[in-house]
């Protein structure tokens, strides 16, 4: 009999070894439960409940799911090019500032404008800010991880610079915010579901980010840079506008999060943005394998763990950094799967 | 003198008492970068570690009552964190970037859930030197009550420097971090070597969060650290990895950092939360100012995959 082609060894590795260090990762998760005393036994049972158990649950969790599939693909694209970007969170806050303000000064343009041109200011704001990091990755070579975290933190700053001052709506009182928006800019509910239009859009995005990367020539000359940079600039390749461009695309889904986050949840712009979906978003890209479709069902499995933790904290009294601590287990079992990349043969042991 | 001339005092005072207090821990986290990445390796995760150390240093303190009981267990909580990042880095195929990631992300997870119960108890402060005892202004003195650890810290950054200088140790950590190549003809073990600085650069950037949570602000909660220890990793690099010229980033950080709070103090309250962004602003035009595409960064350890 033929040997097993190396090229399913590759297929089945990309499913098994994620899928094994997430396994992992919450067996670990469940030894430090033991550890402090709780019972992991309840704790993924209340997380299914919560996150996955009812209709009801799973329309929170898939509302949930909608910034982070947006704020992962702000990690993941750029991971095509070989960039680390962790500032996802900058993009998402001044994109969400962004909209608010829009929708502050230019009223009365109805439903489809008004959230078109919304949409538009927040994925420019976003582009920009993360464009800005791969722009300077490639004319100084800046290191691209160290200045996203740094323009993230800027980001807050301005952020609450704007909206405790120039943008605040007086009143506001108790959370300085922009001014409500007006009806027509909200962004409803999918028709019979109880979840908002923004899940839509996110997927949309995934699928568009796939086409784009996997099918198109310039999602090919994306990974040849990602692969071998020299190699993408001996092929003339323009690397400078690749990074750039599609920083700038990653950052552009980010600030689109962050509209969505103001037009579909909390209706004006406030210090809420920054609710750590950025850095959720690099948990799931590395968990996807930065693969733009992979992100979806991630997105979704750890949207069902976020939406869990009210009830947790209710009912096992843990605190909510909890679900920051699974993350963070998880994180670095994927990362030291890496290791064992192609040195399983997992074709030939299912077949023995 | 005139009113407008006091002000200016006042802020100038404000900002270099202010520099002392918050450039504390920054030098801590980043002579501990600077030992990890003179070995060759890059240590992101030491924001996790310092919220950490914050957190366990607080926690140690007031369950023993002693402030010095805090610090120890803060660093020995950062040697494991950077034990930890040592083992994992030396698996084939992992990535210190972003192991770095989710280690600060870890730390902070963990720190969160230990420190829930410890954000009310108030525990015991750090000693303080007055150093401004000969001025009979209360400014002047409020500026120079300089704290036990910013002097600990100077004696450290011209201690790394001499071993990085003149001693065995400090010639082995340089020839890894230049060349794990020649190390290993030398009969060096290049891993050991990284596991052991970057074990002890943890147990610095342990200490400078329990610089945080015991003396300025000197309390416990989830937003103690701004950033601090990911802005080290820049601040190293514009030392040119150099300990010494650590203080003297430090000390520019700090002052960046009592911008704000300085300017509140004389009234000025315009652009208060803008102010906030100032060293994160002066870290990225650092950054860029020292950065380059087409040279190696002058003085950068071979071996480090953020300079390459």
């Amino acid at each position: 009999m033929a040997r097993a082609p190396d090229a399913l060894d590759r297929r089945i590795e990309a499913f098994a070894l994620p899928l094994g260090a997430l396994a992992v990762g919450l067996a670990v998760f469940a030894l430090f439960l033991m550890m402090v005393g709780k019972s992991p036994a309840e704790f993924y049972g209340l997380v299914f409940k919560a996150g996955f158990g009812t209709a009801f649950s799973w329309e929170n969790t898939l509302a949930r799911a909608a910034p982070l599939l947006l704020a992962a693909l702000c990690v993941a694209i750029p991971a095509r090019l070989g960039l680390v970007v962790i500032g996802g969170e900058g993009a998402i806050v001044l994109g969400g500032v962004a909209a608010g303000a829009f929708g502050m000064h230019v009223t009365g343009l109805g439903s489809t404008l008004g959230i078109l041109g919304m949409a538009v200011s927040a994925i420019c704001v976003g582009g920009l800010w993360i464009g800005m990091v791969g722009a300077l990755r490639y004319k100084r070579g800046v290191n691209e991880t160290i200045s996203s975290l740094l323009l993230a933190y800027i980001a807050i700053a301005l952020m609450n610079h704007l909206v405790e001052g120039p943008l605040r709506d007086p009143a506001s009182l108790n959370k300085p915010s922009t001014a409500p928006l007006e009806a027509a800019y909200r962004i409803g509910d999918i028709p019979g579901w109880d979840i908002h239009w923004g899940l839509v859009i996110g997927i949309l995005a995934c699928i568009f980010s796939f086409v784009l990367i996997e099918r198109t020539t310039w999602g090919f000359s994306a990974r040849i840079v990602g692969g071998n940079i020299r190699a993408a600039q001996i092929q003339g390749l323009p690397v400078g506008w690749l990074m750039a461009g599609f920083c700038a695309l990653a950052g552009g889904f980010a600030g689109l999060a962050g509209m969505i986050e103001v037009s579909a949840v909390h209706g004006s712009a406030n210090g809420s943005l920054a609710g750590g979906y950025g850095y959720t978003g690099i948990l799931i890209a590395f968990l996807a394998r930065h693969n733009m479709l992979a992100i979806i069902p991630v997105a979704v499995l750890l949207a069902g763990f976020e939406a869990s933790s009210g009830l947790i904290q209710r009912r096992m009294d843990l605190p909510d950094a909890t679900i920051l601590v699974l993350q963070g287990i998880v994180f670095i079992s994927i990362l030291i799967s890496e290791t064992f990349t192609g040195r399983l043969n997992l074709s030939r042991l299912w077949r023995s | 003198m005139g009113e407008g001339d006091l002000g200016l005092w006042t802020v100038l005072l404000a900002m270099i008492g202010g520099a002392i207090r918050v450039s504390t821990p920054f030098i801590f986290v980043s002579l501990g970068e600077c030992l990890t990445e003179r070995s060759g390796r890059i240590n992101l995760g030491l924001e996790g570690t310092l919220v950490f150390g914050a957190m366990s240093g607080y926690a140690v303190a007031y369950e023993t009552s002693s402030a010095w009981a805090g610090v120890l267990a803060a660093a020995l909580a950062g040697t494991v964190f950077g034990l930890f990042h040592g083992w994992v880095c030396k698996l084939p195929r992992v990535n210190d970037i972003a192991i770095g990631i989710a280690l600060m992300l870890l730390g902070m997870g963990l720190a969160f859930f230990f420190g829930k119960p410890y954000i009310q108890p108030v525990a015991p402060d750090l000693p303080a030197i007055p150093l401004g005892f000969w001025s009979s202004s209360p400014q002047v003195e409020a500026a120079l009550r300089v704290n036990v650890l910013f002097v600990l810290g100077i004696a450290l950054a011209f201690f790394i420097a001499w071993l990085f200088r003149s001693t065995r140790i400090g010639l082995v950590i340089r020839v890894v971090g230049d060349s794990s190549d020649a190390a290993r003809a030398m009969g060096i073990s290049v891993d050991r070597v990284r596991l052991l600085a970057t074990a002890a650069g943890g147990a610095l950037a342990g200490i400078g969060g329990a610089y945080l949570s015991l003396y300025y602000p000197g309390s416990w909660n989830e937003g103690i650290s701004s950033g601090q220890g990911l802005m080290a990793v820049a601040l190293v690099i514009f030392a040119r990895w150099n300990p010494v010229n650590c203080i003297w980033a430090a000390l520019l950080f700090g002052a960046a950092g009592a911008l704000g709070p300085a300017l509140q103090s004389i009234g000025i309250s315009k652009g208060y939360y803008l102010s906030y962004a100032a060293p994160y602003v002066l870290t990225l035009i650092l950054l860029i100012a020292t950065s380059s595409t087409t040279r190696a960064v002058r003085c950068a350890p071979g071996e480090l995959s953020i300079t390459k």
